[in-house]
């Protein structure tokens, strides 16, 4: 692409999504809405995956802390505390009383600011753990594939606290504002297309600064930046951190739209299908991840209510063919010659040359 | 030179035992600053191990390194590295997709705190320096070409770039010439050389040819102990030697391995 | 029942569940040895395995019908392993990341077509008579210890399974090949092992030997598309801790995640058991991040 076409396509997108309320009808747009909070998690994956060559089967973790820190004060909210009034579905558990870690929660304030941090800073301190001691690659794929079980299966054991299966819904209010209404949802969706181009600048600023030419040298060669004297721990634990922290925005904006967080969103399978997302629009372009994260999702609300065992051999095709033939993703195809695709196909080759020789 | 100054680098009794098998046994050496000196020996005989106890990858058995006066025998490698030693690797270890002027940027950092990166400035000193190491190797018109599009010799030179830029007192160069032809190879002595005074270097190499163009003191390693020591004449000379490596690598043709 | 024979028949489950998990770890961490990719499929294969069976006993219904259907689980496996090693993993073998993505992919489309052919409930494998029987204790410390005779079944499996390869690594001439691979492929390659073809059988056989386990599942409870799925992350953290490609190293892991999850079940429910497990794992990486079994590398990236 030219440098004004690139411009002109980055203005009409963004254009179209500020006056999509306008143009599409309130169903789509409640699609598009929750697609985009998707997209918000899709960017941390593209920085963890594409750029630090860290690959996360948990991303639904940190999707589900910042759901559920989000979701726990809209069950709280409207409730008189004091006067012992409990969620309902603790009612219907036989909870005798508000469990002591609900509290804080009843506070917009703190429930917001716990949907950015408590998943930021899990996903921080766990990665610390694993990559201090040179873990990482295909062993912290899979651990954090156990993670999302353990989180998950958690979750729904845990009914009288969390909601079990069913998860946290059937919310109306917040900060006193009615958020069933159409009017809230074009709020609800002009909040999540800020937080999506936000994400964006934030991201290019930090990959275009020495920071993220650090993250990809470390994904080069961790132990060659190693003997360059550089500890590569902390620039992965800070990628890892962000994605989190990212998740977990995505996660409070979805439940948001969706009305409704459970542990469905948050396991084994769902987490690696968001990595799919990413797979499919371009591991190491921005507006990939963005565009991956709409595309699939679109077409899984379209095949998969009319054709639902079609959609899981498509799925599974998509997974085969994406990182088979097309590593750069459809970002990818608007570069051909030159930067990722490139990039990526020379990365690909590497050691298979190098065992060649 | 009329005063021998300190050693930058003594290695006092060494031993390294993987499991039984002795790679290094007993193996005192002391670098000068500034200074060239050449390792060679036949495969096998623990040029690498050597290195790699250095720099830390590789821990004693026995014996200690000591650094400017100071004992790093078990010190962690980035702090190894951050004392003033930096180490090329056999196979060429760039960054394949970072651009050549980036890898000599991530190598040339002065503050190498995480915290300090996020920032899109690079002080103009660290700049500056880089573009002259980039011309140092020859690499000018390569500038803004990702490390992966370089050729074979040229990742080499960068990799010595990237050494350099690191600006340690003591550079370990393990087969800077390895998959080179003679002229390359030529070139790489000759900025091996201007390094000298600013680095002390210690070059581990199989060709002949090459460690006769850097014309510096030679150890000779075998079987993971100290054979022989002195300049490449009377390395040459030394029978001891030409019995063990240099006779055998001279019948049978190919040095590299 | 008695504490001693409660706490005893815990242990013995543990080494049962054990069992399973060296079976469905063996292939996942001899293949991962090799070519340092992980088969996200290979639960799968023991979907398969148990499938395999269900057809076995239709034909070859009696007591014996569960000693045809573990040869031909063995086999059956092994072929479909086989030929996805060569269709997709060889391909994508120099981008371990990329390989765990798309062998989940062929993970998803074997069991949606399992829930094609026989249904998303699941089909049962009844256990031949001889196989129905639990060893009891009436009397002394252990009285009220059940063995079931499933239970035992299983680790004789396991054990003789394990001695089969472990004779097969150390005495022939394949095991000699498939060790040299292992330490250092390009001279193996350059002494004239063919590396392709040790890639390919192995990992077939490592498939076959899920698929044996899928046998054995099916007497455990029901064959479900999904059922490979529940046996799959225990055997991955086998794999994680046990080291690069150790039978031994795979072997003791199995114990300690077996014996860990049996006796922590005795104080917590398994969903809890579950986290505590990832919290012992996430531990073990502190002390021992290379695994039970250490391998020494000379590469710098290893």
């Amino acid at each position: 692409m030219t440098f004004q076409k690139k411009y002109i396509f980055a203005a009409a997108a963004i254009l179209f999504g500020a006056l999509a309320p306008f143009i599409i009808n309130p169903y789509e747009l409640s699609l598009l809405g929750r697609f985009l909070a998707l997209s918000i998690l899709a960017m941390g994956i593209m920085l963890t995956w594409g750029e630090a060559g860290i690959l996360s089967l948990g991303q639904g973790v940190f999707f589900g802390l910042g759901g559920y820190a989000l979701a726990m004060h809209l069950k709280l909210e409207g409730l008189n505390l004091a006067n012992g009034d409990m969620p309902d579905f603790m009612v219907w558990s036989g909870v005798s009383a508000l469990p002591g870690f609900w509290y804080p929660f009843a506070n917009p304030y703190f429930s917001l600011a716990c949907v950015v941090i408590v998943p930021g800073a899990f996903a921080a301190a766990f990665s610390w753990l694993v990559f201090r001691r040179r873990v990482g690659g295909v062993y912290f794929a899979l651990i954090t594939q156990a993670l999302a079980l353990a989180f998950s299966t958690l979750l729904i054991s845990q009914q009288a606290y969390t909601g079990g299966f069913n998860g946290l819904t059937d919310y109306s209010t917040m900060f006193g504002i009615d958020i069933t209404t159409e009017y809230a949802a074009r709020y609800i969706y002009w909040i999540t297309f800020l937080f999506v181009v936000a994400v964006y600048f934030f991201l290019r600023w930090l990959l275009a600064s020495r920071y993220g030419v650090m993250l990809r040298a470390t994904r080069d060669g961790e132990n060659r930046v190693r003997f360059l004297g550089h500890d590569p721990v902390p620039y992965k634990v800070v990628a890892f951190g962000i994605a989190g922290a990212l998740a977990g925005i995505g996660g409070a904006l979805f439940t948001l739209h969706a009305g409704v967080v459970s542990p469905a969103l948050v396991g084994v399978v769902p987490s690696i299908e968001m990595v799919v997302w990413v797979a499919v629009g371009g591991r190491n372009i921005l507006w990939g991840a963005i565009a991956g994260t709409l595309l699939v999702n679109f077409a899984k609300d379209q095949i998969s209510s009319a054709f639902p065992s079609l959609w899981l051999y498509g799925l599974g095709a998509l997974f085969i063919l994406a990182v088979s033939f097309l590593p750069a993703g459809i970002a990818g195809l608007f570069r051909p010659g030159s930067g990722e695709e490139r990039v990526m196909r020379r990365i690909l080759s590497r050691r298979k040359l190098s065992t060649a020789e | 030179m009329n005063a021998i100054p300190a050693p930058i680098l003594m290695m006092e009794n060494v031993t390294v035992d993987f499991d039984g098998f002795k790679a290094l046994t007993d193996v005192s050496l002391n670098l000068t600053p500034g200074d060239l000196r050449i390792l060679i020996g036949p495969n096998g005989a623990g040029k690498s191990t050597l290195c790699d106890t250095i720099i830390g990858r590789v821990r004693p058995t026995s014996g200690k390194i000591i650094f400017k006066d100071q004992v790093i025998t078990n010190l962690p490698e980035q702090e190894i590295v951050r004392r003033g030693i930096c180490r090329k690797f056999q196979t060429p270890g760039v960054l394949p997709t970072l651009t050549v002027f980036e890898n000599l940027l991530v190598a040339g950092r002065k503050n190498r705190a995480w915290y300090r990166s996020f920032t899109t400035k690079t002080p103009p000193a660290e700049t500056a320096r880089a573009e002259e190491i980039l011309t140092q190797i020859g690499l000018e018109d390569r500038r803004n070409i990702i490390a992966a599009d370089l050729a074979h010799g040229e990742k080499q030179w960068l990799e010595i770039g990237m050494v350099v830029a690191t600006d340690a007192d003591l550079l370990l160069l393990d087969e800077p010439t390895a998959g080179m032809g003679p002229t390359d190879t030529q070139r790489t002595a000759q900025l091996i050389l201007s390094l000298l005074g600013r680095h002390a270097v210690l070059v581990i190499d199989h060709d002949m040819s090459f460690v006769e163009a850097l014309n510096g003191y030679v150890t000779v390693l075998h079987q993971g102990q100290i054979l022989a020591e002195g300049t490449v004449a009377e390395i040459r000379a030394d029978a001891q030697v030409t019995a063990v490596y240099l006779g055998r690598a001279e019948d049978a043709e190919p040095a590299h391995a | 029942m008695h504490e001693s024979a409660f706490l005893l028949g815990q242990v013995f489950n543990g080494f049962s569940v054990a069992s399973l998990f060296i079976l469905a770890a063996l292939g996942l961490a001899l293949s991962f040895g090799l070519m340092r990719v992980i088969n996200m499929a290979h639960g799968e294969m023991l979907m398969l395995g148990g499938y395999l069976a269900y057809m076995t006993l239709q034909i070859v219904p009696g007591p014996l019908g569960i000693l045809v259907a573990m040869p031909v689980a063995f086999v059956g496996a092994g072929i479909v392993g086989g030929f996805l090693e060569f269709a997709v993993i060889h391909r994508l073998s120099a981008r371990p990341l990329d390989t765990l993505l798309a062998t989940w992919g062929v993970s998803l489309v074997l069991q949606q077509a399992a829930r094609n052919m026989f249904g998303a409930i699941g089909v049962e494998v009844t256990a031949p008579t001889w196989l129905n029987h639990t060893v009891s204790i009436h009397s002394g410390f252990l009285s009220g210890l059940d063995l079931p005779d499933t239970r035992i079944f299983i680790l004789i499996v396991a054990a003789i399974v394990l001695g089969l390869i472990a004779a097969l690594l150390n005495k022939t001439r394949l095991g000699l090949y498939v060790r040299a691979v292992n330490q250092d492929r390009p001279t193996a390659a350059a002494m004239g092992v063919n590396a392709r073809l040790i890639d390919l059988a192995v990992f077939a056989l490592g498939t076959g030997v899920a698929g044996l386990a899928g046998v054995i599942l099916a007497l455990l409870g029901p064959v479900t598309p999904t059922v490979g799925q529940s046996y799959i992350v225990p055997a991955f953290l086998v794999v994680i801790l046990g080291g690069l490609g150790s039978l031994v190293g795979t072997t003791i892991a199995s114990l300690i995640i077996g014996l860990f999850t049996a006796l922590i079940e005795i104080f917590v429910d398994v969903s809890v058991a579950q986290v505590l497990l990832l919290v012992f794992v996430i531990l073990f990486i502190q002390i021992r991040p290379q695994g039970v079994i250490t391998v020494r590398t000379r590469a710098l990236e290893g």
